[in-house]
């Protein structure tokens, strides 16, 4: 199975299992999603749960915030993380703050998905990777998915959640093949995982830089060094326990993420790593981030930009 | 300005008075004549005892602000008291309201203990919002009053959120929506207009044109100023009433909200207002004269309705003088019981910043 027919299992199980909840966004229904994941939805669930929404990122956000509000458990798909830009409002300044704002009155359980990160030759307007940017935001839970296993049993997750959660699903991983129990159910949406074993260097990482992670743990094994590859799946709220653990072991950290390096998720991960771990360290923690340019089109000039397992073998044989 | 009038029937068969504080159903169509006139009275009077409520608890927050009990921005409705109190005759229990930054008029008309919301202003654990919100952000779940919001055009996408959740679970509740003439420039407010119309969503767009966005007058920011005719161009009515007659605004509002109720889709009524005094508490007015002001007061929605009360013979200056002395009565009592209560320990810092399980 993919990582998208997980998803669309997901929200098939959704709606199958509770009334309350319903997918919109744009072109969910009609036209089957961007990224296909909701194909076949609308035949099945009709256009009152599967709904197409005009272009109005803010409305739409904002409309799941209040339909939670109103009782239900809405899924609501904001084609990718570029467009969500135009949603922030919605998720910084409601979103997030109703509950507290209301002293505790109120709980918004909303599930929003977005695609999310670059390498498809797309260029500068549609190759952002900014779930570092709304994991910086307390009210809020940011997930990201990195197996097809996640895939669902996150959203799952999500949907059993009393609280707003924003699931930011890496384009590059749609087509991925992977393993999936057909019975999981929610996974969980606290802790990191430990994707791989090893005892020379820890490479923490998430969403769609697993994957080469993991390809450059491979590589190094080959040249004698075991890293252990952390998936951190759940940028806020931060497992930061699993990662020390880690580090405990090996005393070695490199953290592999996708957006730009200056203010990155990655340096979060890197501070408190130093807050809390510095006696486990033996060399400083050595961060993989995108290069500090708008997305180029040129592929080489794409490819450059991003982390890439080269770069993380390297990295790792250099500390 | 718009001959006043009490007439409501018509209108629904029942009709929610909201005397003393109490919803109270009473068909107006079968009552009897006699009693009709005293429903009447009655009902008037609770709407110049609410005005008065919202008139005098916002002058008192000034005073407080003054004297520094009252901290962050405060923004005073006084002059747009008929707006609030008018409208929110129209809706149930079961409504919903979402509301601006300038809210206290909304939630003191909506039924939010004035307790509640004067130990909010001074952001103690007995406010509305547990002191975490302040004026600009009262909630009221049992109440059914969702907010407060603070970002101008930020309000209108939860309440077609929540007219959405309505129309999904097949409930007749009308959600209230106000905003300012500012909002309208905003893209929410056309993002909002258009979904709910596509929708045919139960959303009653209340717009409180009182002129002014801060300091930029409706000329200098709307390319049409006509707010009502913007429903048309998303397929669906709109209308302006005087926001400075209570009875305009009542009986427009309870119109329109049967006809939202009845799932014919969303309504925009532009209530043409004005505020009084400046826009928050910082503001030195540089952008408009003493004059219009004092224009405006003439038609001060309080005082004239006050007028015409007597001329019907429905007000005697000892029932006034009863109101005021219950409206001063009731906002000492909230100063005491604002000043009393408990101020929310640091090591409850972090609470409600996600919802606790279990
Ligand atoms: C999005 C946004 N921009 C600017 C502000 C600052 N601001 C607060 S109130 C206001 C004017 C709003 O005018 P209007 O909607 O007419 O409401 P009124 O204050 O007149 O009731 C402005 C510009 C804000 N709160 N939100
Ligand atoms: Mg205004």
């Amino acid at each position: 199975m993919t990582y998208r027919e997980a998803i669309r299992a997901g929200l098939r199980e959704a709606l199958r299992s509770d009334p309350r909840v319903f997918l919109m966004g744009e072109d969910v229904g009609r036209y089957g999603g961007a990224y296909a994941c909701s194909r076949g939805l609308l035949e099945e669930f009709g256009p009152e749960r599967v709904r197409d929404t005009p272009l109005s990122e803010s409305t739409f956000v904002g409309a799941g915030i209040g339909a939670a509000l109103g009782g239900m458990r809405p899924i609501v798909e904001v084609m990718t993380v570029n467009f969500s830009l135009l949603a922030l409002d919605q998720v910084v300044n409601n979103a997030a703050t109703l509950r507290h704002m209301s002293g505790g009155q109120f709980s918004i359980p909303l599930a929003v998905r977005m695609a999310t990160g670059g390498g498809r030759q797309l260029a500068a307007q549609h190759s952002h990777s900014l779930e570092g940017w709304y994991a910086h935001i307390p009210g809020i839970k940011v997930l990201t998915p990195a197996t097809v296993a996640d895939a669902k049993g996150m959203l799952l997750a999500a949907l059993q959640d009393p609280d707003p959660v924003f699931i930011f699903e890496h384009a590059m991983l749609y087509p991925m093949e992977g393993e999936l129990d057909e019975d999981a159910g929610a996974a969980d949406i606290s802790q990191a995982r430990v994707r791989r074993q090893g005892n020379d260097v820890t490479l923490i990482t998430f969403g769609g830089s697993l994957p080469k992670t993991l390809e450059a743990a491979e590589q190094l094994a080959s040249l004698e060094i075991e890293a252990e590859v952390v998936d951190a799946r759940v940028l806020r709220p931060l497992d930061i326990s699993t990662f020390l653990t880690s580090v405990a072991k090996t005393h070695r950290v490199v953290i592999v993420d996708e957006a730009w390096r200056t203010g990155s998720f990655a340096a979060e991960i890197s501070a408190q790593i130093m807050e809390q771990g510095f006696d486990h360290l033996d060399a400083p923690v050595a961060r993989i981030c995108a290069a500090e340019v708008p997305m180029p089109y040129a592929k080489h000039l794409e490819e450059a930009a991003l982390p890439q397992v080269g770069i993380i073998v390297k990295t790792v044989q250099g500390l | 300005m718009s001959s006043r009038s009490l007439d409501l029937q018509g209108v629904s068969t029942t009709f929610t008075l909201t005397g003393e504080f109490e919803m109270q159903n009473i068909d107006i169509n079968t009552i009897a004549q006699s009693d009709l006139q005293a429903v009447k009275q009655n009902h008037a009077l609770t709407l110049l005892h609410e005005m008065l409520r919202i008139r005098r608890f916002e002058e008192k927050a000034a005073e407080l602000y003054s004297l520094g009990m009252i901290r962050g921005f405060l923004h005073l409705y006084i002059g747009e008291e008929a707006v609030a109190v008018g409208a929110m005759q129209a809706f149930g229990q079961q409504d919903r309201i979402v509301a601006t930054y300038r809210e206290h008029g909304h939630a003191l008309a909506r039924g939010v203990p004035i307790r509640s919301l004067m130990a909010e202003m001074y952001g103690k654990a007995n406010g509305c919002s547990r002191g975490r919100g302040g004026s600009m952000h009262l909630f009221d779940a049992g109440r059914r009053f969702y907010g407060g919001y603070a970002i101008v055009g930020g309000g209108l996408p939860i309440a077609v959120g929540l007219a959405l959740a309505d129309k999904l679970q097949s409930r007749p509740y009308v959600t209230a929506c106000f905003f300012g003439d500012g909002a309208v420039a905003e893209g929410e407010f056309h993002e909002s207009l258009n979904l709910a119309a596509l929708w045919k969503l139960p959303v009653l767009f209340l717009c409180e044109n009182n002129l002014y966005a801060m300091g930029t007058a409706l000329a200098r920011h709307q390319s049409q100023t006509d707010i009502a005719m913007k429903a048309q161009g998303y397929g669906f009515q709109g209308e302006a009433v005087d926001g400075m007659d209570v009875l305009a605004v009542e009986k427009a509002t309870r119109r329109v909200a049967d006809w939202v109720r009845q799932g014919k889709g969303p309504y925009l009524l532009e209530f043409r207002t004005y505020r009084f005094r400046a826009h928050s508490m910082y503001d030195p007015e540089l952008y408009r004269t003493k004059e219009e002001v004092e224009r405006w007061k003439e038609r001060c929605p309080i005082a004239t309705f006050q007028t015409w009360l007597r001329q019907q013979q429905l007000l005697a200056d000892t029932t006034l003088a009863q109101i005021e002395a219950a409206v001063d009565h009731e906002i000492e009592d909230a100063i005491v019981f604002a000043e009393a209560g408990p101020s929310e320990p640091v090591e409850d810092l972090l609470r409600d910043v996600y919802t606790q399980e279990g």
